[in-house]
């Protein structure tokens, strides 16, 4: 991992130094992390309310899940949300830094700006907009926690306004980066300023847009604070003989439904779909990054 | 700058790029305004009668709908809580959790660079695998364990935060101490440095960058944090800002809106400043914490 070993002088006297060195951390992350993480796993297969009462109840929850429609319907709804905001967040971003790395004037001004809404907490963000939006939908007779369509949009908006400066901080970083003679060779050779961003900058700059995809689609799929604060998973359907469905709910907040409703005999089932949650965020992580990182080699 | 600057200077623009550059500034300058009113709707609101925020929400607080500082004192005592206390443990533990973090992971990075052994090497990618983590995965469980160990306090939390948040900062952190050269460490030691004096008087200076932008990231993070401190803490007796909002908001029957936005604006007042203030740490921190899923 760490090619170059360091000489005994140093390594061999700090190696009796561990419990001091790493004794701390490894305890606060066997608490914080690794215990229950094992333990999730664990109770993912038992049937239990309280952790003492767990039974072995094998596969069961992981099929009360996948049959759970509300479950479902947050897994669709989430992709969905995650998909519309990871494309309009990284074009209006992009968008943002090419025009500040222009040398127009007051570029650190706007950069200021834009970057601002993201050092606002997302229970405090949700409930800004769930003012903004309620004062002009109740001109229309109707509000954010009435409609579907317009929880849906109402949160993408919402989450662009939050995460354009942030993606924005990282493209302006990646643009800086690339060659200025790159961009005048282009232009000597008659590019347009079109061909020019697309045959040049963009190329250049695929590491940053690596990050920025990754970071938007793990950030919508874990959407959490905005999602409970806005909304709140409002409005819910209801159904005949089934499960009521919340139509704004995400996968994040319907875990936690689960978890913490008035059914405790559902929490094994919320472990279970936990632990799916778990899974499909490491790895979509994992797969688009490493699906970008093979286009970066060809380029 | 230094694009802008060489763009600026180097190249002699024709009137019609001139012109382009003065359009998308006037373009953008509008479109900074439209990004500032959700903040100033706040403001606005916080000093109108509640029965008007609802109804009037873009209208300024004149005359009849003009609340004065009303809606900040009754926020001060909202849902029987007073603010005030909201504000000093969000403090507490947000200080006590980053001040911990940046201690101990910046050891244990040391550490798991030079040493570099079996056990390092476990703990780092764990480390790393933790950040890929959602935290609905551990939340369940992790509640009750700190319920289990009496680690729900404003006090104890900083502990749960440590293990949790230890990822991002652990391998930040590696990433940095990898490029310092070992050299000058073993100099100290050849010196009759100990392993701890060297930790402090060579290392530690040196990490000073990181530790900014580690410290930034964490403050960020643990200041908005709601879910964990939510679950973990004695809420009838402990809540953070961003607890003491949801709960007002959230419980049911007549919410002040008024007030709420008081204490909404209250709540990011002290965050303006911070990033007025440090702007460029800040930015060249989530720069760097960017590379964490």
């Amino acid at each position: 991992m760490f090619k170059k070993k360091s000489g005994s002088t140093l390594r061999r006297p700090l190696r009796k130094w561990g419990l001091l060195f790493l004794g701390p951390i490894t305890a606060a992350f066997a608490i914080g992390f690794i215990w229950p993480f094992i333990q999730g796993i664990y109770l993912s297969f038992c049937k239990f309310t309280l952790i003492s009462d767990a039974n072995f109840n094998g596969f069961n929850n992981y099929m009360a899940a996948f049959s759970d429609e509300s479950f479902v319907h947050a897994f669709w709804y989430t992709a969905l949300f995650a998909i519309v905001s990871l494309v309009l967040i990284n074009v209006l971003a992009f968008a943002v830094a090419y025009i500040l790395t222009q040398g127009i004037k007051g570029s650190n001004l706007f950069r200021t700006v834009f970057f601002m809404p993201n050092l606002i907490g997302g229970i405090v963000l949700g409930y800004i907009w769930s003012m903004i939006f309620d004062g002009i939908l109740s001109h229309f007779g109707t509000s954010i926690v009435l409609n579907s369509t317009f929880g849906f949009w109402g949160l993408i908006i919402l989450m662009c306004w939050q995460q354009i400066g942030y993606m924005m901080i990282i493209y302006i970083a990646g643009l800086n980066a690339v060659p200025e003679d790159m961009i005048e060779a282009a232009k000597i050779d008659g590019a347009t300023k079109w061909q020019t961003l697309w045959k040049v900058t963009i190329p250049n700059v695929m590491p940053s847009i690596t990050i920025c995809t990754f970071l938007s689609l793990t950030n919508g799929f874990k959407l959490f604070d905005q999602n409970l604060a806005l909304t709140g998973g409002l409005p819910i359907i209801m159904q005949k003989g089934a499960s009521p469905i919340k139509t704004t709910e995400m996968l994040a907040l319907n875990i936690y439904n689960t978890f913490y409703g008035s059914n405790t005999a559902a929490r094994g089932t919320a472990q279970a779909k936990a632990v799916i949650f778990f899974v499909l965020v490491a790895g979509l992580g994992l797969a688009q990054l490493a699906y970008t990182r093979r286009k970066e080699v060809q380029q | 700058m230094t694009k802008e600057d060489a763009a600026a200077l180097g190249k002699v623009k024709s009137p019609s790029r001139k012109k382009g550059k003065m359009i998308l500034s006037i373009i953008m300058s509008i479109i900074s305004i439209v990004y500032v009113l959700p903040v100033l709707a706040v403001l606005v609101n916080s000093f109108k009668l509640n029965t008007y925020v609802k109804t009037d929400t873009f209208a300024l607080p004149l005359d009849e709908m003009w609340a004065g500082f009303d809606n900040f004192i009754k926020g001060m005592t909202f849902g029987n809580y007073p603010f005030i206390k909201s504000v000093l443990y969000s403090v507490v533990i947000t200080l006590i959790s980053t001040a911990l973090i940046l201690l101990f992971t910046s050891m244990a990075a040391w550490y798991v660079v030079r040493v570099d052994s079996l056990f390092c090497k476990v703990i780092y990618y764990l480390c790393v695998f933790s950040m890929v983590v959602p935290f609905q995965m551990v939340m369940f469980t992790l509640s009750k364990t700190a319920d289990n160990l009496n680690l729900n306090t404003p006090w104890t939390i900083p502990i749960i935060y440590l293990g949790f948040g230890a990822g991002l900062a652990i391998f930040m952190f590696v990433g940095f101490v990898k490029s310092i050269p070992v050299e000058i460490e073993e100099a100290a030691s050849i010196d009759g440095c100990g392993p701890l004096r060297t930790y402090f008087t060579v290392v530690f200076p040196m990490l000073k960058p990181t530790m900014i932008s580690v410290g930034i990231l964490e403050i960020m993070w643990v200041w908005n944090d709601y879910l964990l401190p939510y679950l973990v803490l004695d809420i009838n007796e402990y809540r953070t800002i961003p607890i003491h909002i949801q709960y007002l908001k959230g419980s049911y029957g007549t919410v002040d809106l008024g007030a709420t936005m008081a204490l909404i604006l209250l709540g990011i007042i002290p965050v303006i400043i911070f990033y007025l203030l440090c702007q460029k740490h800040i930015i060249k921190g989530v720069a760097a914490g960017a590379v964490k899923g």
